[in-house]
């Protein structure tokens, strides 16, 4: 008999990390000292978004002394080609370049600030081209990076004939930077053989050995990836990492030297891919009772100039179209369009923000015509139990009316509508709005073959614990989970347990850390490979103790108990290690029911969704056009959490980064394709008084879902797209102040769009 | 050679005076706690205390490293993460552990270091206070909820063990380690006179020659004013308030005087960047930037400010107003020097109000910023000094729109017409911080804004916002 850790009743709350992070001991990328004869890369990238290369002089940067090399694409020894999902983004640009930012060469330097000058002197001569920076204009010119998708379920031209109420529109929301602290990079060091070892700020570790292969043309085995953990990731590096590998792989392997290179910051924010921007239409028909009978729209991402995960991510804007609400009809295209822009790729909700917000809008478009409040619409569309979504799965354990009709109550949504109201009609300069954001997010990556993971445990003979998996820690908790599940598994204390660099060598062919569902996957995995040593555990106190078969066995509280007789957990290991039992196993792990066919856009492709709602509350000062957020309380859908204070943090931090996105974290490029707000004075992301002063968070407590991690729902995505409702909240309070405000729907709602708002 | 005290370790060293303090502690030193992430001076993950030593006693702010030239640590305690270090967590690492207010851990170590700092430099400690001692601080992973929790349990357990916040008190309970008693007597003993480097460039705190052209500054030929102390003096004398070029945003916000002479002024302070760019932005560096939207700068504009630039020991004084002549064009000639700035305090018929609104509240710089400062006697605007940034190529002293409020009647109409002036007077463009059409409208709300100060039932404002 195996134990079920789930019945056990210690899901502590710990981070694992902490005590490091708090003394400045926690060792990043750029914290390893670096060897002697270390060569900085850096590379020399496009000014212009579109054109040929005329002429490259690279003179004056080569006779800089300590430059050692400037590598160009024909120094590349494997293929060009750094692209993921489709083979169409070269590491170097050849003949032409198509997004400001576009690495061309690699100087090769002595020390960082040589690198920086020679970079400097190299002369680029581009003739340019036609620079489309617009989706529109884009899909006008039929510039697509993949085939178009289509979501269809019911008849939507059928179910608008019948609808007493039909609303058209448009909904555009904004990209987004990622901002992990710790800017992208990696190092190269070379064995002597030939071979490779790379330290890389990673959240894909696989993908880097596979991308760096191929430039080197080297096979997989030459590659070793080391991942000791990322100073934040949010999606930024589940694929846009392989290219700085790539770049100090090709330097190392063309020196024999050890060769980093960690990007400056305005490097960063010009080179790498954001969240994609989206250009949409929505049409919405609502019967007499205001329930949602059809909802159609088409979505225009933005994907700039290269493929990378534009593909996925549309799909998932499909996905989440509907959000929390059920409609029977829905029509919805998607095209991913190219422009020249760098390639944009995943943040933390892949798509599915970008959807809900069309849908939100098409709402609150709907209620503003209707002269009713958007919650009346919304709540009577809310997801329940056996509900089909438009792609044929069916909602089970639905929480979408639990967790709204318990934020209703909890915090009395009635007396919180009337204070804002009160507030308003005492206020002539001041106004406050509220909005609900309810929020409703698949897990799984929504290519099934994604959803797969492994793991290696060693028992070593004096009892403490080694574990690998394929996860990656970038704060979101990983690594303090994966600690408790072998912890649980063994019935030991976490403190046995260490956690080992995520590495390639150790856990191969891994899944990237995204999606939410890391934990979900590495845990099982985890759980697989210590219930292997578990049961070889159970047979030898079988054999000691000559119990029968089925006699009740159990590992816990350090120790292997069966009845009366017990053993300490460090005397059954050395017991086992004496009779040379196998201290190590291998697990493995693929999410079981899941499938989805790309042909017809049905399947059951998560594993289950999460649920929750949050009442958003905001000030506006109606003369200067700036805001702030009282409060934020949410009702979240957490299953039987197993780390609670991380799973808290995950709420939060994501709720910030989603009311960023929605608020302040402004992209701005010009006709150009320049960015124009290319450094962190002009791109501004939350400080600490732009959260909302209150932020109150309440566990609605419920089973959990069997293919989540001792049933604790994954938590990394679904929180951000509470940030929706900041934007309505201010656009609400704008209508209080002026109800014909002519305000676009068009995210993000900078203190500007505000203003204009309020003075239309 | 520079001096100072890193931790508890003396260094000297022969580096470029120009080198990055944080390239200092992390290459030279191997220090690794602080980390690199924006070389802007925006997100604090660079911070480190700054210790100087002040009448006997080491005083010390926080700084972002990052943009803090070398030749600004001589002389004083430079305290990095690993400078807060014992066996066990501190209260304040033990803290944020316990709140989880820490997730990626690489804004953390900055954190630490400023909430450390803030018990360091201040005597009576607030909720307001300690968030604001880390409003320089940027995390992309908590939503800060977790730090303000655990900034909230640092509070608790000083009122607990601690009856005077000193640096005696603070060792003893653990809070910092037991080196800190020593420093003051060990930075008695370094040499004080900093070192100079040549005479090219002025080199204040650096906070916007460091963002502007970091790798010049590596190997820079400058004079450094910051601690020069001829130019770090307050005074007020013949209701005049007069300070040296060097005096800082930070100094002036915790100077007495400065509050004698403008009163209620907190308000102002909170929206210039923040605590650790305000411990290190000179006034001089503000004015001689000529930033259109410097924020002391259009502060000092609308209180009439006349400077006072020297070179060779000759010195001349210029009206603020008369200083910019075109964009980053001064009235000042190679080689010459801000040395101090002088103001008339506002008495009591003065009205002096600062307007400023960024696409982030607090630590940004302006799309728009305004200061009034008007003489108001029996219903009239008897003198007007008005200045508005973001609108032009300079920061604009209001020549036009001020002469037409002057002798006018403080009333509706008089300020429908003034705004009337005021949108002939500017020339706003449209960039990063907004669209023409935003900055023109906002440069009239910020107007009706310092009308409102003045009196907020003077007119029918439904009227005057087109309501
Ligand atoms: C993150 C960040 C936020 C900021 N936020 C704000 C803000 O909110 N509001 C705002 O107004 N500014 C802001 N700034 C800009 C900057 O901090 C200020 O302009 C500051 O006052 C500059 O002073 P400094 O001593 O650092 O100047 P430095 O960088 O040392 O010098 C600036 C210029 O002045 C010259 N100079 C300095 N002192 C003298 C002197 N005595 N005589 C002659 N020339 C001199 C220098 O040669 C240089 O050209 C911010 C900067 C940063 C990095
Ligand atoms: S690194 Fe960002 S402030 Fe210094
Ligand atoms: S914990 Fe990651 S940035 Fe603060």
């Amino acid at each position: 008999m195996t134990s079920n850790p789930t019945k056990k009743k210690n899901k502590k709350s710990f981070n694992i990390d902490a005590p490091l992070h708090v003394s400045g001991k926690t060792q990043y990328l750029d914290d390893m000292p670096e060897l002697a004869g270390t060569l900085f890369a850096k590379a020399c990238y496009a000014k212009v978004a579109h054109g040929y290369i005329k002429d490259i002089d690279t003179t004056a940067a080569l006779a800089l002394p300590g430059v050692v090399k400037i590598i160009s694409h024909f120094d590349i020894p494997g293929e060009n080609e750094i692209g993921g999902i489709i083979q169409d983004e070269p590491l170097l640009a050849e003949v032409e370049v198509h997004f400001i930012g576009m690495p061309i060469l690699i100087v090769l330097a002595k020390d960082e600030i040589t690198a920086h000058k020679a970079v400097d002197l190299i002369q680029v001569d581009i003739q340019e081209k036609e620079i489309i920076t617009d989706p529109i204009v884009a899909f006008e010119k039929n510039e697509l990076l993949s085939q178009p998708l289509h979501f269809q379920s019911g008849n939507t031209a059928d179910a608008f004939e019948k609808c007493k109420y039909v609303y058209e529109g448009k909904a555009e929301s904004g990209g987004q930077e990622h901002v992990y602290l710790e800017p992208q990079g990696a190092y190269a060091i070379p064995n002597g053989d030939g071979s490779l070892k790379i330290y890389s700020s990673t959240q894909g570790p696989t993908a880097v050995q596979r991308t760096v292969a191929k430039v080197l043309g080297v096979s997989m085995n030459q590659v070793e990836v080391d991942v000791n953990r990322i100073g934040g990731g949010f999606g930024g590096k589940e694929d846009q990492a392989s290219a700085w590998a790539s770049i100090v792989a090709v330097g190392s392997y063309l020196t024999k030297k050890p060769v980093k290179y960690i990007l400056e910051r305005g490097e960063d924010l010009q080179m790498t891919g954001k969240r994609h921007p989206y250009k949409n239409t929505y049409k919405i028909g609502l019967d007499a009772e205001y329930k949602i009978q059809a909802f159609e729209a088409d979505f225009y991402q933005n994907g700039g100039a290269a493929t990378d995960l534009s593909p996925a991510v549309l799909q998932r804007t499909l996905f989440h179209a509907t959000n929390s609400y059920f409609v029977p009809n829905v029509n919805t295209h998607a095209y991913s369009c190219r422009t020249n822009l760098p390639p944009n790729t995943a943040f933390r909700g892949f798509g599915g923000p970008q959807g809900m917000f069309v849908m939100e809008t098409a709402i609150h478009h709907a209620a503003r015509a209707l002269g009713v409040s958007p919650t009346v619409i919304q709540e009577k569309n809310l997801l329940f139990e056996g509900a089909e979504f438009c792609y044929g799965q069916i909602a089970k354990e639905c929480e979408a009316q639990n967790t709204w009709k318990e934020a209703a109550r909890k915090y009395d949504l009635a007396r919180m509508q009337k204070e804002v109201d009160d507030y308003n009609l005492k206020n002539s300069y001041s106004k406050k709005g509220l909005a609900i954001m309810p929020i409703c997010f698949g897990i799984s990556f929504t290519n099934t073959q994604m959803n797969n993971a492994r793991a290696l445990v060693h028992v070593y003979q004096d009892g403490s614990v080694g574990i690998s998996t394929g996860a990656v820690e970038m704060g979101q908790g990983v690594s303090s989970k994966m600690i408790q599940v072998a912890a649980l598994c063994f019935g030991i204390d976490t403190e046995q347990v260490k956690l080992e660099t995520t590495n390639t060598t150790r856990v191969a062919n891994t899944s990237p850390t995204a999606a939410s569902a890391t934990a979900d996957l590495n845990g099982k995995a985890l759980q697989d490979a210590c219930d292997q040593i578990q049961k070889r555990f159970y047979e030898l106190a079988r054999q000691t103790w000559s119990l029968s078969e089925d006699a009740a066995i159990q590992l816990t509280q350090n120790s292997i108990v069966a009845g009366d007789n017990k053993m300490s957990w460090n005397e059954i290991v050395s017991l086992a290690f004496q009779k040379r039992i196998n201290l190590s196993a291998k697990g493995h792990y693929s999410t079981p029911i899941i499938h989805f066919d790309t042909k017809t856009s049905k399947g059951h492709p998560f594993a289950y969704h999460v649920y929750g709602t949050a009442i958003t509350t905001c000030t506006v000062d109606c003369i200067r056009g700036n805001y702030e957020f009282d409060a934020v309380k949410i009702v979240h859908d957490f299953g039987s959490s197993m780390n609670r204070a991380v799973d808290l943090g995950q709420i939060e931090g994501g709720l910030a980064q989603g009311i960023g996105w929605m608020t302040m974290e402004e992209l701005i490029y010009n006709e150009k394709g320049q960015l124009k707000s290319g450094n962190l004075a002009n791109y501004k992301i939350p400080d600490i008084y732009s959260v909302p002063k209150e932020v109150e968070i309440h566990y609605l407590d419920t089973k959990g879902a069997d293919l989540a991690i001792l049933k604790s729902k994954a938590v990394g995505e679904p929180p951000l797209m509470y940030g929706i409702g900041a934007y309505f909240s201010i656009f609400n309070a704008i209508l209080a102040f002026n109800p014909k405000a002519k305000l676009p729907y068009e995210a993000p709602m900078t203190v500007e769009k505000v203003l204009m708002g309020l003075y239309q | 050679m520079i001096q100072f005290i890193l931790n508890d370790q003396l260094i000297q060293t022969d580096a470029p005076p120009g080198t990055a303090l944080l390239d200092f502690i992390r290459k030279d030193q191997q220090l690794k706690g602080a980390k690199l992430v924006c070389k802007e001076g925006e997100c604090g993950a660079c911070s480190v205390m700054v210790g100087k030593l002040e009448k006997g006693t080491v005083f010390y702010q926080s700084m972002t490293s990052c943009i803090t030239p070398l030749v600004n640590a001589h002389g004083k305690h430079i305290v990095s993460i690993e400078g807060f270090n014992m066996e066990e967590l501190t209260p304040v690492q033990q803290a944020m552990v316990d709140s989880y207010g820490t997730q990626c851990g690489f804004c953390t170590p900055g954190f630490v270091v400023s909430l450390s700092g803030y018990l360091l430099s201040n005597k009576t400690l607030t909720k307001e206070g300690i968030i604001a001692a880390i409003d320089g601080n940027i995390c992309r992973c908590t939503g800060y909820k977790s730090i303000e929790r655990a900034a909230g349990l640092v509070l608790e357990k000083v009122k607990k063990d601690l009856p005077v916040v000193d640096i005696e008190g603070l060792v003893k309970s653990k809070f910092i380690p037991a080196y800190f008693m020593d420093i003051s007597s060990r930075l008695k003993d370094l040499e004080q006179a900093t070192p100079q480097n040549g005479n090219a460039i002025r080199l204040g705190g650096g906070t916007d020659l460091y963002v502007q052209k970091p790798v010049e500054m590596y190997e820079s030929d400058h004079v450094a004013v910051y601690d020069n102390s001829a130019m770090n003096q307050i005074e007020i004398a013949d209701g005049f308030c007069s300070f040296g070029a060097a005096v800082t945003m930070g100094d002036l916000y915790r100077s007495e005087l400065f509050n004698q002479a403008l009163p209620d002024s907190d308000y102002i302070f909170k929206l210039l960047s923040s605590t650790q760019i305000r411990n290190m932005a000179t006034i001089g560096g503000n004015l001689v930037n000529a930033s259109p939207i410097g924020d002391f700068t259009i502060l000092l504009l609308a209180l009439d400010s006349e400077i006072t630039l020297e070179k060779n020991g000759n010195g001349r004084s210029v009206s603020l107003k008369e200083f910019y002549k075109g964009y980053k064009k001064m009235d000042m000639q190679e080689g010459e020097v801000l040395t101090k700035i002088k103001f008339k305090i506002p008495g009591a018929k003065n009205h002096f109000h600062f307007e400023k609104v960024s696409q982030r509240k607090y630590f940004d710089i302006a799309s728009v910023n305004l200061a009034g400062n008007l003489t108001i006697e029996e219903d009239k605007i008897t003198t007007a000094h008005m200045a508005v940034g973001g609108v032009g190529p300079v920061p604009m002293y209001l020549q036009k729109t001020c002469s037409f409020l002057e002798g006018k009647k403080l009333a509706e109409d008089t300020i429908d017409s003034a705004i009337e002036v005021l949108n002939n007077e500017i020339t706003p463009i449209s960039d990063a911080r907004g669209s023409a059409d935003y900055k023109r409208l906002l440069a009239r709300q910020l107007f009706i804004a310092q009308f409102l100060e003045v009196n907020p039932g003077l007119f029918n404002l439904k009227k005057l916002i087109g309501q």
